[in-house]
């Protein structure tokens, strides 16, 4: 695999995909096109199918009903290698062994570039070195993974899914048990990479604020369908939010960013009397 | 020095240690193989036992070590070999030390079949091992169907595991106390696991599976090492779970189920090979194989251990099952403050 | 872990006094129902046996004769009776106590180790201190079942999220391995007390002896009362440790009478029986469906399952396998696992 090759724009899109577990259906009938190079970020209440969704989109799960695409193939059709060298994905809550060394950790996202006798090669070096600089965890590679801080393990497995050099990178929730300045520095980093190297980005995020924040494009779910899809600042509006949420919100534009923000308004605290707002 | 050196010389030095941690292993093993043909009622040195092994006549030495002492200690090995990588195996796959196959029930599956075998259908070592092949496979499928519900989740297949193993030691216990004689050492293999009484022909089995069952484990090992992660995060990197999952798991349960037909359910040794090499072996590389020697080195010791070192002679699962235990309570204890597993 | 079992709604102060009553009829009704179903079990199990035996006999026997072979029998299976009820109720309460206690839905005294601790305890004593008296056996069994449950408890309770039934399991279960080593190592080397091998291996009621029974029965007395002493703590204890004490539990004090009442009671009927495990796992769980939620109609409820689930798993152990006997040991693990596994298999994959 070379430079050349992940530079190059893939195409990821669901078509009308219904996906559960076992008999209970968690997603219905629904179409998604991710836009290559740019960042989608979905949202929506809890146990709506966002994961559901995109576990999906990483293979992980065969939908009953519908297709999803790669490039313009079945993606369940595809070797699973040979997807893993174009699309990567970040799980919510990976496993890191016990003592094992960030170095090492990093070093598994080559495995799908490499054949069963092949040795390991320089690039693959290069690679590791690649992604623990771009995540600024060079300084962590001798270190055991048990050590680090929450944001600096999660640094390291997002330096771990670029080692494995994919055009489209896929992330649930990325931002769960970080504090709030960890929290922006992954996502800064997400950005980071879309802008430097035009990777495709799709997360799940649960805070509104940041997802209107860092995304492209902004994907509502509710109940296992799409209400909304669009840039934030189009899309994202109080009844949408009422509608997924079933919460009552003001919308306005966050001055940092000049994205959309979304602030509650709840039964008291409003300055405008809640059963007028 | 650039990210690319420390990268390169880190792999490399972490590579080598990985590599000299299991060769220091493996030299253990072999002492102790030595160590067993050696000791006994007679003692014989490294050269007479050489001729024997070479296939030379040597007077006494011939009988003893060659028909009693090496099946015996090939029988260890390859039961430690066997026990320990299927062991890490289970180990890996279900993210948990405790969830070995002799705490999940396979064992007792294995057991209970064979003591059946043995006990009321008077079969021989073949057709024995072949019955416990099936009966552990078959409880291994059980433990699997029961625990499933919307995807197996780990914890509910252990303790599932822990219910049948607790049912099928109470068949064996019955099986053998309505056996016609209360037959002393048979007994103490079937309850615990020994290698007394070792013949070429029992260990056959064995040590055939061990040849073919072996590399399968070893050829999953990347996979094994990349499932460490999580299912998800394991096939985001190119593996193929399930697939992964089928095999390695047939090819444990069948080590499993060839060990516990050839010399019971020896205790604790599937559950702590794995444990004892990740501290010995630097984390990051595959277990299976450091596995299997622990195992090995473990059994062979523990029957020396066992033959020698007090008036009475116990059966190798006493002192496994007596040595694991302060083990056994250290790991659950380190386990369980740090909150992960193996 | 307050998740795995519901609070008791039904003996909050908001139910309705009617509520009450009409609840407390109901349980009364179960309970009375329980005890003549025991009743019925007691008089199969002195009638059923290896040896079939008119109804004539078995009651010219009951009115204290023995002269005939049957009526022997049937002499000989009164104090098994006898003893079966005991052990069953001591062993159906200790599940009650210990599940309540560790608000653990798979606490059972066999898989927590806790009975082969006991068994281990007078294995050692037998054949180290020349341990022989059914007093000595019942002091021991205690010692080791407090020791191994204090152990096990402590264990599997290290680390987040302190005992959950995973951890607390799995101890057990580690633990109960490790001691059945260890009882093997004592007793392979010394075959004159292996002949107890068998029976402290599994567990059984055959060897019953009215004299033997008596001697242990102050022990199961005692821990009774301890057990029944910690009914209320054990309500509050449902809520969670912090809920009960802001109720103002006294949190600790119910915890050392609930495990002291449940250990004694264990070590008594482990003295008397050997190692039985799955009763006191299943029975609580039978229980709750019949009378509720509330320790104060739980443990009587259990005392009375527990007795006629032993009684009737010997009976059947002496009817299926005639003329031989299989133990009740051996039983009750083939009617509990299928118990226990339906229990795992009900709680949320999160909750284990």
């Amino acid at each position: 695999m070379t430079l050349d090759d992940s530079s190059r724009a893939h195409s990821l899109s669901a078509h009308g995909v219904t996906l559960g577990y076992g008999d209970r259906t968690v997603v219905e009938g629904l179409d998604l096109a991710v836009p290559a190079g740019e960042i989608t970020v979905i949202v929506g209440a809890n146990a709506c199918g966002k994961s559901t969704l995109l576990r999906s989109l990483a293979r992980l799960l065969t939908p009953s009903e519908g297709r999803i695409v790669l490039d313009g193939k079945e993606l369940h059709e595809r070797p699973t290698k040979e997807v893993a060298r174009v699309l990567g994905l970040l799980p919510q809550s990976p496993i890191a062994p016990e003592g094992i060394v960030v170095g090492d950790l990093v070093a598994r996202g080559r495995s799908p570039h490499q054949r069963m006798l092949t040795r390991w090669s320089r690039e693959d070096d290069a690679a590791v070195a690649e992604a623990l600089d771009l995540t600024d965890t060079a300084s962590l590679a001798d270190r055991s993974v048990d050590e680090l801080s929450g944001g600096q393990r999660q640094r390291v497995w997002i330096a771990m899914a670029l080692a494995q050099r994919t055009d489209i990178l896929l992330l649930d929730e990325p931002t769960t048990f970080l504090d709030i300045a960890h929290q922006v520095e992954v996502l800064d980093l997400l950005t980071d990479l879309n802008r430097t190297r035009a990777t495709t980005i799709v997360m799940v995020l649960h805070d509104l604020n940041l997802a209107a924040r860092y995304a492209d494009r902004l994907v509502a779910m509710c109940r296992g369908r799409m209400l909304a899809d669009g840039a934030p600042q189009d899309v994202l509006t109080a009844e949408l939010v009422e509608e997924v949420f079933g919460m009552r919100s003001q919308v306005t534009p966050d001055p940092v960013s000049g994205k959309p923000m979304v602030l509650p308004i709840g039964r008291h605290h409003a300055r405008v009397p809640a059963a007028t707002a | 020095m650039s990210t690319l050196d420390v990268v390169t010389t880190g792999r490399v030095r972490r590579s080598r240690a990985r590599l000299l941690a299991a060769l220091g292993i493996a030299v253990g093993v072999v002492a102790a193989f030595a160590i067993s043909l050696m000791v006994g009622h007679t003692f014989y040195g490294p050269g007479e036992v050489l001729r024997v092994v070479l296939g030379e006549t040597v007077p006494g030495a011939s009988f003893t070590v060659g028909e009693l002492r090496l099946p015996r200690a090939v029988l260890a090995l390859l039961v430690g070999g066997a026990l320990g990588m299927a062991g890490v195996t289970f180990q890996t796959m279900l993210h948990n030390a405790l969830a070995s196959p002799d705490i999940i029930g396979v064992s007792a599956g294995a057991s209970a079949a064979a003591v059946f075998a043995i006990v009321v259908l008077h079969l021989d070592q073949g057709l024995v091992s072949l019955f416990a092949v099936v009966a552990a496979l078959a409880t291994a499928l059980a433990i699997y169907v029961l625990s499933y519900q919307d995807g197996v989740a780990g914890t509910r297949l252990i303790l599932i595991g822990i219910g049948i193993a607790a049912m099928l030691h109470s068949v064996v216990s019955y099986l053998l106390a309505g056996a016609a004689a209360w037959d002393l050492p048979a007994a103490m293999r079937w309850m615990i696991g020994s290698v007394n009484d070792a013949e070429w022909s029992t260990l056959a089995p064995l040590a055939i599976a061990v040849l073919v069952l072996g590399p399968v484990l070893v050829s999953q090992a990347g996979n094994l090492r990349l499932l460490q992660f999580g299912d998800d995060a394991a096939a985001a990197l190119g593996v193929r779970v399930e697939r992964t999952r089928v095999i390695s798991i047939l090819a444990a349960v069948g080590l499993i189920a060839f060990a516990t037909a050839a010399a019971g359910p020896v205790a604790f040794v599937a559950f702590l090979a794995g444990p004892i090499a990740a501290r010995i072996v630097p984390a990051g590389g595959s277990l299976i194989v450091p596995a299997g020697l622990v195992g090995a080195l473990l059994v062979l010791g523990a029957d020396l251990v066992g033959q020698w070192a007090f008036d009475a002679r116990y059966p190798v699962g006493v002192i496994t099952g007596a040595c694991g235990a302060p083990y056994l309570v250290y790991l659950l204890v380190r386990t369980n403050r740090s909150g992960g597993s193996l | 872990m307050s998740a795995t079992l519901a609070p008791p709604s039904d003996t909050s102060p908001s139910g309705t006094s009617a509520h009450r009553r009409t609840s407390a009829a109901r349980r009364s009704a179960w309970l009375a129902v329980s005890l003549v179903v025991l009743g019925l079990i007691g008089v199969a199990s002195i009638t059923f046996g290896a040896r079939e035996i008119a109804w004539s006999d078995v009651v010219s026997a009951l009115s204290g004769n023995d002269e005939t072979l049957a009526e022997a029998a049937v002499a000989k299976r009164i104090p098994r009776t006898f003893l079966a009820m005991l052990v069953g109720a001591a062993l159906g309460v200790v599940g009650a106590v210990m599940q309540g206690l560790t608000r653990n839905p798979l606490a059972d005294p066999g898989l927590l180790g806790i009975t082969p601790g006991a068994s281990l305890a007078v294995v050692v004593g037998m054949a180290f201190f020349g341990l022989g008296s059914p007093m000595g056996f019942t002091w021991v069994a205690i010692g080791g079942a407090a020791v191994a449950a204090v152990f096990v408890y402590v264990v599997g309770s290290i680390g987040r999220g302190g005992a959950t039934p995973l951890k607390l399991t799995l101890a057990g279960a580690a633990v109960s391995a490790a001691f059945t080593s260890l009882i093997s190592a004592v007793l392979l080397p010394r075959i004159d007390v292996m002949d107890s091998f068998r029976f402290w291996q599994i567990g059984g009621v055959g060897g019953a002896t009215a004299e033997r029974t008596l001697q242990v029965l102050p022990f199961l007395v005692v821990g009774a009362l301890l057990s029944a002493a910690s009914t209320t703590g054990l309500n509050a204890l449902a809520l969670g440790d912090d809920l009960a004490a802001g109720l103002g539990e006294r949190v600790v004090r119910t915890r050392v009478v609930a495990a002291l009442g449940s250990v004694t009671l264990c070590g008594a009927a482990t003295a008397l029986a050997g190692p039985i495990a799955f009763v006191g796992l299943v029975v609580p769980h039978a229980c709750r469906l019949l009378a509720g939620l509330d320790h104060r109609w739980l443990l009587p409820s259990c005392a009375v399952v527990g007795a006629g689930l032993l009684t009737l798993a010997d009976v059947l152990g002496r009817v299926v396998a005639r003329p031989d006997e299989i133990d009740v040991g051996i039983l009750t693990a083939l009617i509990g696992a299928p118990v226990f596994i339906a229990i795992v298999r009900r709680q949320k994959a999160r909750a284990l």
